[in-house]
């Protein structure tokens, strides 16, 4: 197997992990940021749509490092997809295959299942939970728990913080109660 | 003395959201940014390569049934633990020679009340904010849409932080 057909394969926890650990220096050492990205949303508001509101009414421009670094988010995402793609359909473990099975889910090709995420789902009362609300969702419990995963459960933890292990913690748990408990109704619609 | 209070109420509100009061006194020309594009590409791509941004890799987690995902964050939290040991161990410096500063996180409800909240989302969206982006970049265009109402979502509690319990 040659570098390019090994480096397509999809990375193991082990080599992923570390990576996005190293992260955390990478930032703090060329130029003393924490890692976060959730910030960068308040930032877009801070920027477009201040409103008045005292939490947007700050000076963004000395943030901007964090618009940079999701825009290059973008670009490295693209740039995999296009020349360092796994051709392979993703590996789910097979309780998971059975249980989408029903909610007619069975495409694997790409990392989002393309019976929900489409343009088309947003005129479905399914596909707007789950993008429209399922977003937003996103956008006010990161900013209101003051972190994501990126920011909390990376950055947080790292430095040995309490606040961002209860915030890891509640992330974790509601994540469960709806992947278990709800996800399974609003996939049915 | 309008402008110094103006700076005041600035630190003061960037101090309430912890993700962003890392104050550098550095004033750099505006292209010293693009260092964090590239580290934001060397990032895309590992949450791209590590499927970290797959749907099915976030059901599968909040579902007991793989690894992958705690392999990931944990190892990324030993990796991040180990660095930030060292740095403080050693007193490493910036690239630009500043002492590097860690501000503690306070205690709010918002950890416990967003917390849940954002797990919600997670759940449903298969993405975290930096994942959000990285959907994008791969071509799952959609996601635009879900990334915009993250951002309406942001602004809404914006709006209404006065009222929230923290």
């Amino acid at each position: 197997m040659n570098f390019i057909e090994w480096i397509k394969q999809p990375w193991p926890w082990y080599v992923a992990g570390p990576l996005i650990g190293l992260t955390v220096p990478l930032l703090l050492l060329i130029g003393n940021k924490s890692f976060g990205v959730s910030s960068s949303l308040r930032h877009v508001c801070a920027v477009l749509l201040p409103a008045n509101i005292r939490f947007f009414k700050y000076d963004w421009k000395k943030e901007v490092w964090n618009l940079f670094f999701a825009a290059g988010i973008i670009c490295g995402a693209f740039l995999v997809s296009h020349f360092l793609s796994n051709p392979q359909p993703t590996i789910v473990d097979s309780d998971l295959v059975e249980e989408l099975q029903q909610f007619g889910i069975s495409n694997y090709n790409e990392l989002m299942p393309p019976e929900i995420f489409n343009w088309k789902a947003l005129l479905s009362v399914k596909g707007l939970i789950m993008i429209v609300v399922g977003g937003f969702l996103v956008g006010f419990g990161t900013r209101y728990a003051g972190g994501c995963t990126s920011g909390h459960a990376i950055m947080g933890l790292s430095t040995m913080q309490l606040p961002s292990l209860i915030a890891t913690i509640s992330f974790m748990a509601g994540g469960f109660i709806v992947a278990n408990l709800v996800l399974p109704f609003i996939l049915k619609l | 003395m309008a402008e110094l209070n103006f700076i005041n109420t600035d630190f003061e509100m960037r101090s309430l959201d912890t993700m962003c009061v890392n104050e550098s006194e550095l004033k750099h020309p505006f292209w010293y940014n693009l260092k964090y594009f590239f580290a934001g590409v060397l990032f895309g791509i590992i949450l791209v390569k590590s499927e970290v941004i797959s749907w099915f890799r976030i059901q599968e987690m909040f579902r007991l049934q793989s690894f992958h995902m705690y392999g990931v964050i944990g190892s990324a939290v030993v990796v991040g633990a180990l660095s930030v040991l060292l740095i403080k161990k050693f007193n490493i410096k910036s690239l630009y020679g500043e002492p590097i500063v860690f501000i503690s996180k306070k205690y709010s409800k918002g950890q416990v009340i967003g917390g849940l909240l954002f797990g919600f989302g997670w759940a449903i969206t298969g993405a975290c904010p930096g994942p959000l982006f990285a959907q994008i970049g791969a071509g799952s265009t959609v996601v635009i849409v879900t990334l915009l109402s993250a951002i309406a979502g942001t602004w809404v509690y914006g709006y209404y932080r006065d009222k929230l319990p923290h």
